[in-house]
């Protein structure tokens, strides 16, 4: 009975079922349905199901394969511990809206051909926008609008790659699509912009810093690891994306640095580890797949954990503002405690699930000699400790004590970040069941004297960089010079050299935006002209005025006739 | 024993009822006499598209009175007009099951019943011009539809509606006459007036000039009735003053049998060889096909009254269903008559929603719809589904009848033409988008009207829009007869 189901059917009808209960119950119900998907994807051979044939294509709703059912046991398990996480949550909007999230996501991994894959697509961007709507404030209105127009344009695009394919092969088919085409262009386009390609990508932190505490945590399990899914399947070994996710995995970093607000840092953060994906993807080696699609299993959950943690304090402290926050480790010793798992995990400490994945990316990177690209990913990984290794918990919890006091978060957050990090950690120490998973076989092990002495150097010295500055700026009283030294390295010099990049952009996109501007509000006073309300073609024309284009119309079918 | 009469049945049903309202004059009686004959030309036009294609030859002859044709009238119903007739009679069904709390709030007691009577007659007008198969007899069922649709339009709330069917009778009159004149141009070459024999004489006269006024006068005269722009003059002040029910009826039925005309004139008579190859019919039509999809649709975004907005978005829409006929191979006519079903129940679907916006709240401005979700919640979802079906989103009919129209484009290579095509639905998110952030996003005003509408309004209209999810997801009947009418229109004639 529960194999004829679609996967994520289970979550998109009961999420849509628990609309009709209330409190606790509609709670309890929404916590069963990822239990019951994961259940039926774990029961499910592997396959191609409900085949049906429309408009003369065969479409394949369920093609059930050892890469889409990774996928979707995370995003069940990501859907579980967001469900628990939102347990006190008494807003049906999101929860309905958040669960219904997840079910388009795992029935888009589970799609077989392109048009299905494409109306999960769109069900994830019209769902998801609920919960950044859902904070109800005119800033995430707006935010979720541009979200939502960016979302429902790269499922217009991925349409008209669609178009495009159906017309070069006839078959709607979703397997490797490759560069070497007009579709295969336009798909690639649709989901950088899910998978927040550098340039593309600010959507990501324009909208998760808006959602609501918990939206926060779906959002960020689901939409961007769709899109890395969408690559392995169609792109693996597509040389221009090692590099294209080379660079995101740099880039983000030097915004992450200078963000205050703590959300939007994890929201950068996680544009960079979707780099290391993306890279991993473009290098497309067995070795290097295993990795993209292990680190976007890690991922999904230590991010998870991080925006949870970040949640909680939101929740308590009513603000995530590194400036506003400050010694709240005595208050919510808890959720520092796991907001550190996650953060180690993150940085790729040995003994933490990043490491056990990161590890094949760099591997595979080294093994083909791509050496840039390698020092690249390193220079990112030791951005990724400073921005969401240390800043994240530092400023979260830590920092300067401004005499915050609130409870501890509730003991349903606090649960399912338990559950996350106790995750992070058993991946971490025994990786085998989740390079078991991976779709093929691997003979890596990260836990060789060379790799762990690697990754620790790597840490020890950044972490060492970092403490020492952070110290000297943290006791202005003392050393108030070198306060100022640290400081302008820390506060000043990073942004001002970042600044001066951004400033020139924006300037060059104000410019563009302007000149846009101006020439499409010229356009629409002509449009209007013509067809507003009093405009010639909306008028009421005079009878007379309408018999004489009935004859000048006349005359032209004669004339052109007759000729 | 009925069987072999359903043909005759079909039109005489809603005609003899509805001299029988004026005879019995109550209102009640009336709309129960409407009630029952729609219903049974809805039952008969279910059975004649049964019998059409269980039918071997695809065709079925009814010799009206016994006189045979050429000489006799004769009923011919192919797979094309039977299509047609259920998409007439469906919505005819539909709205008289709607009408009875709408027309008692728009329209004054002693008018009622005489409304009814008009409704009956414009019913069976149309349900004739799609039957018969005699191209005089085509002129005279239009005449029927067209001058109880005057009245219908008349007996609106505001003096406007007076001008307005003042408007369209002359025009109407003078699409009429200019049909009538082709006709009679046609008649004199050939000396038949029977489609079928006329689809045998006329080809072999290509070329000849009175062949050519004749295909001309009816081009214009069939495009008037069909509001194809720019002869559209007629049609945005009588959709927006006509009381809501006629609306409805009219936008979802009366211009798509005008379509059906001119598919019939120029793929059966004059055949599809002569008409496309010979007389480059598709590329005479196609300018004024894409010229209506986005002036339709830009005037539709600045129209303050939604229902005038909706009677734009229909001139966009006819655009979109003579583009397919345009496009003029068997893809292309199949996405047009295609589009004729699926948009008589999209715009029908609004245009109810509509009905019951008035109903409640006596306006349709976007201003009275501020924050109408929360006031009429199921009214506003009915009016977003037809909506998103206007827009052609997936899994709603709508998107079906775009997907045809953009493949049959690029099945001739034209991607500037599918391009055309998806750029004019963004248009149609912007209209549609407008009367969704007034119902939605907006606060209602202080002590505006909030209720629903009464429950067969209701009912009505969601019977509407589930279809058009419906029609979305199955496309079994509605791609499937649209493509059997095609073929058979496109290779050479029933």
């Amino acid at each position: 009975m529960i194999d004829a189901l679609p996967p994520g059917a289970i979550l998109i009808a009961g999420g849509l079922l628990s609309a009709l209960l209330r409190g606790r119950a509609q709670s309890a119900f929404l916590l069963v349905l990822p239990l019951l998907g994961l259940w039926q994807l774990i029961e499910l051979p592997h396959g191609v199901y409900h085949q049906i044939t429309l408009f003369g294509q065969t479409l394949a709703p369920v093609r059930v394969d050892t890469l889409s059912l990774l996928f979707g046991y995370v995003f069940h398990i990501a859907a579980f511990l967001a469900a628990l996480y939102a347990w006190h949550v008494r807003d049906t909007v999101q929860q309905v809206a958040g669960m219904g999230y997840a079910g388009a996501a795992v029935g888009a991994v589970f799609a077989g051909d392109l048009v299905t894959l494409f109306v999960y697509w769109e069900l994830t961007a019209v769902t998801s926008v609920f919960l950044i709507w859902a904070s109800r404030t005119e800033r995430a209105y707006r935010a979720g609008m541009r979200y939502l127009a960016i979302q429902v344009g790269s499922g217009v695009i991925l349409l008209a790659g669609i178009a495009a394919r159906v017309q070069e092969t006839g078959s709607v088919e979703f397997g490797h699509l490759g560069l070497g085409s007009l579709s295969g262009a336009l798909i690639l386009v649709a989901i950088g912009i899910k998978c927040a390609f550098p340039l593309l990508h600010n959507w990501l932190q324009d909208s998760y810093p808006e959602a609501t505490v918990t939206g926060a945590v779906f959002l960020s399990a689901f939409t961007t690891k769709l899109a890395v899914y969408a690559l392995a399947r169609g792109y693996a070994g597509t040389e221009m994306l090692m590099w294209i996710g080379a660079v995101m995995t740099v880039f983000p970093a030097f915004f992450a640095v200078i963000e205050n607000d703590l959300r939007r840092v994890l929201s950068y953060s996680l544009n960079s580890q979707l780099g290391f994906m993306v890279c991993g993807i473009g290098v497309g080696t067995q070795l290097a797949v295993d990795g993209a699609v292990a680190h976007a299993f890690v991922s999904s959950i230590y991010q998870a954990l991080l925006f949870m943690a970040m949640g909680a304090v939101l929740f308590r402290a009513g603000t995530v503002k590194a400036s506003a926050l400050g010694g709240l480790y005595k208050s919510m010793p808890w959720s520092a405690g796991f907001c550190i798992v996650g953060s180690a995990s993150i940085s790729a400490f040995p003994l933490f699930s990043g490491f056990v994945a990161k590890s094949l990316v760099l591997a595979a990177v080294a093994q083909e000699g791509q050496w840039v690209v390698w020092v690249m990913l390193l220079f990112a990984s030791a951005g990724v400790l400073d921005h969401s290794g240390i800043k994240i918990p530092f400023f979260g919890f830590f920092g300067h004590d401004r005499g915050i006091r609130v409870k501890e978060a509730p003991p349903n957050m606090l649960l399912a970040m338990g559950l996350s990090a106790f995750l992070c950690v058993a991946i971490g120490i025994y990786p085998a069941p989740l390079y078991a998973l991976l779709p093929y076989p691997v003979g890596f092990d990260p836990y060789t004297a060379g790799h762990v002495v690697t990754q620790s150097q790597l840490l020890l010295f950044a972490m060492l960089a970092f403490a020492v500055l952070m110290r000297l700026g943290l006791y202005p009283p003392e050393v108030p010079s070198l306060n100022l030294d640290s400081d302008w390295i820390y506060r000043r010099a990073l942004p001002v050299a970042a600044g001066f990049v951004v400033g020139c952009l924006a300037a060059m996109r104000q410019a563009a935006a302007a000149m846009a501007s101006r020439l499409f509000d010229r356009f629409m006073v002509i449009v209007f002209r013509y067809h507003g309300p009093q405009g010639v073609l909306a008028r009421t024309w005079p009878i007379g005025g309408g018999a004489i284009w009935v004859l000048v119309l006349l005359a032209g079918f004669l004339i052109f006739y007759y000729l | 024993m009925i069987l072999p009469h359903l043909p005759a049945l079909q039109v005489v049903v809603p005609l003899l009822a509805a001299p029988l309202c004026v005879v019995l004059r109550r209102t009640a009686v009336a709309y129960g006499l409407a009630f029952l004959a729609s219903w049974a030309a809805f039952a008969i036009s279910v059975l004649l598209l049964l019998q059409v294609l269980d039918s071997p030859g695809g065709v079925i002859s009814y010799e009206l009175g016994g006189w045979a044709p050429p000489w006799g009238i004769e009923y011919r119903i192919d797979p094309l007009n039977a299509y047609v007739m259920l998409i007439v009679a469906a919505i005819g069904a539909v709205v008289i099951t709607y009408a009875g709390p709408s027309v008692a709030r728009e329209i004054a007691e002693p008018q009622r019943y005489l409304f009814y009577t008009s409704y009956l007659l414009c019913l069976s007008g149309l349900l004739g011009v799609t039957v018969t198969g005699d191209a005089f007899n085509v002129f005279v069922f239009l005449e029927i539809s067209s001058l109880s649709s005057y009245i219908l339009i008349s007996v609106g709330a505001t003096p406007k509606a007076l001008t307005a069917a003042y408007r369209y009778l002359i025009f109407g009159t003078i699409g009429a006459t200019f049909y009538l004149i082709g006709v009679g141009l046609l008649y004199q070459m050939t000396g038949t007036l029977n489609m079928a024999d006329l689809a045998q004489r006329v080809p072999p006269l290509a070329g000849n000039r009175t062949i050519l006024v004749a295909f001309a006068f009816i081009a214009v005269g069939v495009g008037m009735k069909a509001a194809l722009f720019p002869l559209h003059i007629w049609l945005p002040n009588a959709y927006a003053y006509a009381p809501s029910v006629v609306s409805a009826f009219l936008a979802a039925t009366a211009t798509k049998v005008a379509v059906y005309v001119l598919i019939r004139v120029y793929l059966t008579i004059f055949g599809a060889e002569f008409s496309i190859a010979g007389m480059g019919i598709g590329y005479v039509f196609m300018p004024f096909a894409i010229a209506a999809m986005f002036v339709g649709s830009a005037v539709a975004i600045f129209q303050p009254d939604v229902k005038r907005m909706l009677a734009y978005s229909s001139v966009a829409q006819i655009g979109y269903i003579v583009l397919g006929f345009g496009i003029a191979t068997a893809l292309g006519v199949t996405a047009g008559i295609l589009h004729l079903f699926n948009h008589a129940l999209m715009k029908g679907s609004m245009f109810l929603a509509l009905g019951c916006v008035f109903y409640r709240t006596g306006a349709v401005t976007i201003e009275s719809m501020h924050g109408l979700a929360g006031r009429m919640p199921w009214t506003t979802a009915a009016f977003v589904g037809g909506g998103l079906g206007i827009i052609g989103v997936p899994l709603t009919a709508g998107f079906i009848s775009k997907w045809y129209l953009v493949t049959a484009a690029l099945e001739r290579g034209w991607w500037w033409l599918a391009a055309l095509i998806l750029l004019s639905s963004l248009l149609a998110i912007v209209y549609v988008w407008r009367v969704v952030e007034a119902a939605y996003f907006r606060p209602a005003p202080a002590g505006a009207p909030a209720g629903e509408a009464p429950f067969p309004m209701l009912v009505a209209t969601w019977a509407l829009v589930a279809a058009n999810v419906y029609f979305g997801l199955d496309t079994r009947l509605s791609v499937g007869v649209a493509e059997r009418a095609a073929a058979a229109l496109m290779g050479g004639g029933p």
